[in-house]
C-alpha cells in the first residue's frame, strides 16, 4: 500500500540511515532482551543489556523530539513496534529458549524442583518412548478434525459469501458467537449432550441407529461419549469458526462476474466452482487448517472431558508431566517436539502460500 | 450469482442452503444447551440433567461464592490484559498498515508465530520462564500471559481493519496545518477507533475464556475457567450456566453495537 505520502519521502534524498538504525535498535533490543531472560547475559552484563535496551527507546524518543520531519517518519514504524516487539521478545521467544534448555536438563531426584542443564537428550528419548502412541493421536485426531472443519465449514462460508446478500454481516455474526460462550463449558456442554443419559443417545435409542453407529465406529461398548469419535468431534466442534471465518474471508474477496464470464463461456456450474471458485479460495482453506490444525494438535480438554485414558493426546501427558508429575524436563522435552513438528508444518505452508491471509 | 434453471439446479440450491443451516445449527447446540440449562433445577451437585425448569439460578446468579471470586479474578485479568495488549497491538497495527519499511515481512512474520504457536506450548514454556527466575505464578504473570497472547491478535485484527484506510487524510490535514499529533487524535484515531474496539472486545473474551496457558502460569490463581476445571470432579454449579449465559448476552449485545458503530464510521469515511 504505496500512498503519495511516503512516496514523496522515499525519493527526496536516498537516506536509509534512520531506518537502518530503526531496525537494527529493535533487532538489537529484542535480542539483548532474550539474552537477559534466558539468563544468557547475568550479573553486570545483564544490567548492561538492559541499559543499552533503554537507551534504544531514548534514542527514538530523541529522534521523535528533535529529528526532521523526514527522519522522524522513518523511524516511526520502528518506535510504534517497539514496545509490543519487545514483549513478545521477552514473553514469547526467551520462553522457548528456556524452554529448550529445561528439555535438555536432568532432575537430580524425584522430588527436587530445580533441574539442572547437562545436555541431557535422555528427556527426548523418553518423550518419543513413552509418550509415541499420544503424539500420533494428537495429530490423526488434529487431522481428521481439519478434514471435518472443511467439509462442515467450506458450504456454510460459501452460503453465506454468495447468498447471504444484506443478512451476511448476520450469518457472520452468528459464527462467531460461539466464541462468546466459554470454550470449557462449551465441552461440558457436548459431555451433557453425548452422555449415557443424554439427548443424543435418547434419539439414537428411539431411532434404533445404535448398530449403525458401532459399525461406523462412532459409538463403542453402547456409548458415544468417552470414545475416540467424541473427541475428534469436540476438536471439529470447537475450531469450526477459524476453519470458516478464512474460507469466507477468500470466498468474498472474488469477483461474482468472473462466475458470469465462466458462464458466458457455457461452463457449467459445477465446473465454474471447481475451477474458478475453489482455487480462489485455497488461500482461506489453508490459512483455516492452520488455525484448525495446531490449536486441534496440543489441545487436551476435548480428551480430558469427552475421551478416555486410551484417547489420550500429547497435550494431556504435557499437562500432567508439568503439572502434576513435576517431570519439568520430560514435558519440556514434549512441548518442543511438538512446536517443531508443527513449525516445520508452519514453514512449509508459508513458504507456498503467504501469511497475509492468516489475518 | 445467476439462478439456476433446471429442476437439479434449483434441488441442489436448496439441498446446499439446508446444509449449511445444519452446519450452523451445529455451532449453535452447545449454546441453547448452556442457556436452557441456566434454568434448570438440577438434583445433585452436578447440573448436567434435565429436571425442572426454575428461575432461581438468575435469582441469585452470585450464590456460588468461591465461583463469583474466580469470575472476578477472571474480568480483572481481562480488562488490564486487554488495555496493555491493545495499546500496544493497535501501535504494531498502524505501523505495519501505515508505513512501508525495511525488515517489516520478517516481523510479520514474528508475529504470527504466537497465533499459530499451540497453546501448550506457549503455556509451558511461559511457566518455565518463570520457574528460571523464581518468580512465583499468580495474578501477574497470568496477566503477562494474556497479554503475550494478545498482542498479535490485536495486531492482526486492527491492520485487516484498516488496511483500506485512506492515509491521505492525513496529509490533507497537515496541508491544513495540523500538527502530526493533532492529525493523529482528530483524524486518524477516531475513524481507525471502530477497529480497535473490535479487537480489544474480542480479545477482552479470549481472555476471559483462557484456560490452557492459565492453568501453566496460575500458581494458586483461580480463575473462571480454572474454577470450572477443578471443582468438575465434585460439582458442576447452574451458577456457571448462568454467568456463561450473562457473557454471551453482554458480548452479543457489545457487538451489535460496535457493529452499527462500525458502519456508521464506514459511511463516514466514504463520504
Amino acid at each position: 500500500m504505496t500512498t503519495a505520502v511516503e512516496d514523496v519521502s522515499t525519493e527526496s534524498n536516498g537516506v536509509k540511515r534512520p531506518e537502518l538504525i530503526g531496525l537494527g535498535a529493535l533487532v538489537g533490543a529484542g535480542a539483548l532482551l532474550v539474552a537477559v531472560g534466558t539468563r544468557l547475559l547475568t550479573g553486570p552484563f545483564a544490567i548492561i543489556g538492559l541499559s543499552l535496551v533503554f537507551a534504544s527507546i531514548l534514542a527514538l524518543v530523541v529522534v521523535a523530539v528533535t529529528g526532521t520531519p523526514e527522519s522522524r517518519r522513518k523511524i516511526a514504524p520502528y518506535g510504534l513496534l517497539k514496545p509490543g516487539m519487545l514483549w513478545l521478545a521477552l514473553f514469547y521467544l526467551a520462553p522457548l529458549f528456556t524452554l529448550l534448555r529445561l528439555s535438555l536438563s536432568t532432575l537430580p531426584s524425584r522430588f527436587a524442583v530445580d533441574a539442572e542443564f547437562d545436555w541431557n537428550f535422555g528427556n527426548y528419548a523418553e518423550a518419543f518412548t513413552d509418550f509415541g502412541p499420544q503424539f500420533q493421536r494428537a495429530f490423526l485426531y488434529a487431522g481428521i478434525a481439519t478434514v471435518l472443519t472443511i467439509a462442515i465449514g467450506y458450504p456454510l462460508a460459501y452460503v453465506i459469501a454468495f447468498r447471504g446478500g444484506k443478512y451476511r454481516t448476520l450469518l457472520l455474526g452468528l459464527v462467531v458467537i460461539p466464541f462468546f460462550t466459554s470454550y470449557l463449558i462449551r465441552t461440558i456442554a457436548w459431555r451433557s449432550l453425548l452422555s449415557d443419559q443424554g439427548q443424543f443417545m435418547s434419539v439414537i435409542n428411539t431411532l434404533q441407529l445404535d448398530w449403525l453407529l458401532e459399525t461406523l465406529q462412532i459409538m463403542d461398548d453402547g456409548r458415544l461419549i468417552n470414545t475416540p469419535a467424541a473427541v475428534i468431534f469436540g476438536l471439529t466442534y470447537n475450531f469450526l469458526p477459524f476453519m470458516i471465518l478464512p474460507i469466507y474471508v477468500s470466498l468474498e474477496k472474488i469477483d461474482v462476474r468472473l462466475l458470469d464470464a465462466a458462464k458466458d463461456l457455457y461452463s457449467t456450474s459445477t465446473a465454474a466452482f471447481a475451477k474458478v471458485v475453489v482455487p480462489l479460495s485455497i488461500p482461506g482453506i489453508f490459512a483455516g487448517t492452520l488455525l484448525t490444525f495446531i490449536p486441534a494438535a496440543g489441545d487436551f480438554v476435548n480428551s480430558l472431558y469427552l475421551g478416555s485414558p486410551n484417547t489420550t493426546m500429547i497435550g494431556n501427558s504435557i499437562q500432567d508431566q508439568f503439572l502434576v508429575q513435576n517431570n519439568v524436563p520430560l514435558a519440556s522435552a514434549m512441548s518442543f517436539v511438538l512446536m517443531f513438528i508443527i513449525t516445520v508444518f508452519v514453514l512449509i505452508y508459508s513458504k507456498f502460500f503467504g501469511t497475509e491471509d492468516l489475518a | 450469482m445467476s439462478v439456476p434453471t433446471s429442476t437439479g439446479g434449483r434441488i441442489a440450491r436448496i439441498a446446499l442452503n439446508a446444509y449449511a443451516g445444519l452446519a450452523l445449527l451445529y455451532l449453535f447446540i452447545p449454546i441453547i444447551w448452556i442457556v436452557a440449562f441456566s434454568f434448570n433445577e438440577p438434583k445433585g451437585n452436578y447440573n448436567v440433567e434435565w429436571q425442572r425448569f426454575t428461575l432461581g439460578n438468575w435469582a441469585d446468579p452470585f450464590g456460588d461464592e468461591a465461583l463469583t471470586s474466580a469470575f472476578v479474578e477472571s474480568l480483572k485479568i481481562a480488562a488490564i490484559s486487554t488495555m496493555v495488549a491493545t495499546v500496544l497491538g493497535s501501535m504494531i497495527a498502524i505501523a505495519l498498515a501505515r508505513y512501508r519499511f525495511k525488515g517489516s515481512g520478517g516481523l510479520n512474520f514474528f508475529l504470527v508465530l504466537p497465533l499459530t504457536t499451540p497453546e501448550i506450548v506457549l503455556g509451558s514454556s511461559l511457566a518455565t520462564l518463570f520457574l528460571d527466575w523464581d518468580i512465583t505464578r499468580g495474578f501477574t504473570t497470568v496477566v503477562i500471559a494474556h497479554v503475550m497472547f494478545q498482542v498479535s491478535f490485536v495486531a492482526l485484527t486492527v491492520r485487516a481493519r484498516v488496511r483500506g484506510f485512506d492515509w491521505t487524510l492525513e496529509q490533507a490535514a497537515q496541508d491544513l496545518g495540523a500538527s502530526p499529533l493533532r492529525t493523529f487524535w482528530k483524524v486518524t484515531f477516531p475513524l481507525i477507533l471502530p477497529g480497535i474496539l473490535a479487537a480489544a472486545l474480542l480479545s477482552f473474551a479470549l481472555s476471559l475464556d483462557d484456560f490452557i496457558i492459565t492453568l501453566f502460569n496460575a500458581g494458586s490463581l483461580v480463575t473462571f475457567p480454572l474454577y470450572i476445571n477443578g471443582s468438575f470432579r465434585v460439582k458442576f454449579p447452574p451458577e456457571v450456566n448462568v454467568l456463561a449465559s450473562v457473557i454471551l448476552i453482554v458480548s452479543v449485545a457489545l457487538m451489535l453495537g460496535g457493529t452499527l458503530w462500525g458502519a456508521r464510521g464506514r459511511r463516514k469515511t466514504t463520504a
